[in-house]
């Protein structure tokens, strides 16, 4: 096997971490996501900074307690949290309780839709609001483990044990239910709508072609897989959970079905979050061992962002026009990086 | 593992059959002044009334782990609240995990050793069970929960005691050692219990395995808060010994502890410690044992939850100090002679 690990100040590999603008959050960081121009991370508990282009930090409070679950479209971050609230941020700071769960469950896993629907999920049950319509809620057989909307058409995708069911809101009876044994995490659809993924509670992916429900078994991670991002074009399906960042191909109609996925930027410590970049065949890659790297899809060229020997990276995002990347590690000691 | 072991996050689970008492005690856990915060993690149709600011609602979902071993089961729930506790780090101290009666203790426990992220973060102390004094013996033979716990219990809290005569809790606590000689017991009423004597155990850490347990393992087991009490787990026939006792032996829940002062090869008993437990790991509950190996100066040890096995060398074998091995498991319908046959087969003749 061939490793890699790129010493301090290597002359092999370009190096942009003196371009980094460096941002002290003082808090514990699980995700970041742009608003707007500034890059919005938001806490382990109770807080979300906002960190603009001169690394200036505005601070808003959005839970009273833990935030177990975010999902965001640009426009705005939808959160949950263990206080049994929905709340949205926007790009202003405005904070909206979006919902309350009636017993104070906690907000397990939230999704957001491209036309401003959202879905979040207490215990076995998943509850969707769309425009002015009421709430619908589906209950499925076990704890949700992960929601996610399908890119075309109002329809939620619901991990849980042993399988995804997927549900049209506004359609009585039509929740279809997927099996697959174990117990299921994140799930996300391909950008085309084809394939549905999940990421499961043992190290590997489970997907479904969901024209014929054809499963697709993605496995060999040393450890669970915990962040996953579509590359531009939804080509490839990126991945978190092992000392490589682990790409599947999704381009042809079989999906990954029988082919090798793309191994890229090695390094001695495991990849603990991805991000493609939105437009370009570029991804950024953080690690447990705190290094964060650009890496070209194309032939796995890399450039240093930010260098090893801090606690692993737990929160990285492109903004939408893709030159702006943040990051952070799990202490909140995060930085910005203009491309 | 010791070296983590202190910054992890200690998880006591409290089990115990409907109405013995487990409330009490997590109230009297809860309500003490220790100085310590407590993260509870409760069964969702669970006795109300707790006073706590970390309680969370459970909903007790045993899952399967697609590893190919059937037995190994872990609580679904359990891995995401402890995901979502995490990010609460430096809130609270140490975690309560409380069952509902009708819970199997393993699934919960096997949680810790499976599942990579909540082992990063937490490690069990110990599983505590409550015991009604009055109606264990009745639940013993009606209720297979209640011999599981009784069964995987690190610390068994014996309540109600005033509720029963001494011949009485005589019997239950004869039928209980029949079932597990190797946990500690506290008789107690109203689950007056010292905490220290059900907090921070250390149950699972190797390293302390002998530490806490200096009845570990030995033939005659010494309460020492109460009166005389001897036990022959090993030795299964009823037999009258000066104190009017009788000593069960339970129809299919039983230890079985084996014992050698000559070294093990490690090349065979390893394996045939490994080939046990995955055959008859849905057998064997739990599983422990200090081992002297050949040509080894360093003491192994280790523990096991069904077909979960970790192990490690503890230290150097201190001068004068006698190198036996010694194993117990605790089960149902252990088959005995296979087992001491493939004990003694590792033994360096």
């Amino acid at each position: 096997m061939k490793e890699f690990s790129p010493p301090p100040d290597s002359a092999s590999i370009v190096s942009v971490t003196d371009r980094v603008k460096q941002v002290a959050l003082g808090m514990a960081v699980t995700s970041v996501s742009f608003l707007g121009a500034r890059a919005a991370f938001v806490g382990g508990e109770e807080n979300v900074k906002f960190v603009d282009s001169q690394g200036e930090i505005t601070t808003v409070a959005v839970h009273s307690g833990g935030i177990l679950s975010t999902a965001s479209d640009g426009k705005r971050i939808v959160m949950g949290g263990d206080d049994g609230k929905v709340v949205s941020l926007d790009a202003k700071g405005e904070v909206t309780l979006l919902a309350t769960d009636p017993k104070r469950r906690w907000i397990d896993a939230v999704a957001l839709h491209a036309d401003g629907a959202f879905a979040w999920s207490a215990g076995k049950t998943a509850t969707v609001k769309s425009g002015k319509n009421e709430e619908k809620s589906l209950d499925v057989p076990s704890t949700v483990g992960g929601l996610a909307f399908a890119p075309k058409g109002l329809r939620l995708a619901i991990a849980h044990y042993n399988g995804a069911t997927l549900w049209f809101p506004n359609m009585e009876g039509s929740a279809e239910f997927l099996p697959w044994a174990g117990s299921h995490h994140a799930v996300t659809f391909s950008p085309d709508n084809k394939f549905l993924v999940t990421a499961m509670h043992e190290p590997a992916l489970h997907g479904w072609r969901l024209a014929d429900n054809r499963h697709m078994r993605m496995t060999g991670y040393p450890g669970r897989v915990r962040s996953m991002s579509w590359s531009a074009g939804g080509k490839g399906l990126a991945t978190s959970g092992a000392d490589t960042v682990i790409i599947w191909p999704f381009g042809s109609k079989d999906g990954p079905m029988g082919k090798e996925p793309a191994m890229l930027a090695p390094l001695q410590a495991r990849v603990s979050v991805v991000a493609c970049h939105p437009k370009n065949d570029i991804l950024a890659a953080g690690y447990s061992d705190g290094t964060v790297l650009m890496v070209r899809l194309e032939d796995g060229a890399e450039i240093l962002v930010r260098r090893n020997g801090t606690p692993p990276v737990a929160a990285i995002a492109w903004n939408a026009k893709g030159t702006l990347l943040a990051f952070a590690d799990e202490n909140g000691d995060g930085g910005l990086l203009e491309l | 593992m010791s070296e983590a072991t202190s910054q992890k996050i200690p998880v006591t689970v409290l089990t115990g059959y409907l109405g013995a008492g487990k409330t009490t005690l997590l109230n009297r856990i809860l309500s003490e002044n220790h100085g310590k915060k407590y993260a509870v993690i409760v069964n969702e149709f669970g006795e109300i009334g707790i006073d706590n600011d970390l309680i969370i609602g459970a909903d007790e979902e045993v899952f399967e782990m697609n590893n190919g071993c059937i037995c190994c089961t872990v609580r679904g729930d359990l891995v995401r609240i402890m995901d979502g506790l995490m990010k609460r780090k430096g809130k609270f101290d140490a975690i309560i995990v409380e069952t509902t009666g009708l819970a199997d203790p393993a699934p919960v426990a096997q949680t810790f050793f499976v599942d990579e992220d909540v082992q990063k973060n937490a490690r069990l102390d110990a599983v505590v069970t409550v015991a009604d004094a009055k109606w264990l013996s009745d639940r013993l033979k009606d209720a297979p929960e209640a011999k599981n716990q009784i069964a995987f219990a690190d610390v068994i809290v014996l309540n109600k005691t005033d509720l029963v005569t001494k011949p009485e809790l005589a019997e239950v606590e004869a039928r209980i050692r029949g079932i597990n000689p190797y946990a500690k017991l506290h008789r107690t009423e109203r689950c007056s219990v010292a905490l220290a004597d059900v907090l921070d155990r250390g149950a699972f850490d190797l390293d302390r395995i002998l530490d806490i347990e200096p009845d570990f393992l030995e033939a005659d087991d010494h309460d020492h808060d109460h009166d005389h009490h001897h036990h022959h787990g090993h030795d299964h026939h009823h037999h009258d010994h000066g104190h009017g006792l009788k000593h069960y032996h339970d129809e299919d829940m039983q230890s079985l502890a084996l014992k050698t002062d000559k070294p093990l090869d490690p090349n065979m008993f390893m394996p045939w410690l490994q080939n046990l437990v995955q055959v008859e790991g849905g057998k064997i509950l739990r599983s422990k044992g200090i081992l002297a190996f050949h040509d080894d100066d360093d003491r192994y040890v280790f523990q096991g939850v069904h077909m979960m096995l970790e192990g490690n060398h503890q230290r150097k074998w201190k001068e004068g100090e006698p190198r036996e091995s010694r194993l117990v498991f605790i089960g149902r319908e252990l088959p005995e002679k296979a087992i001491r046959e493939g004990f003694e087969s590792c033994i360096v003749s």
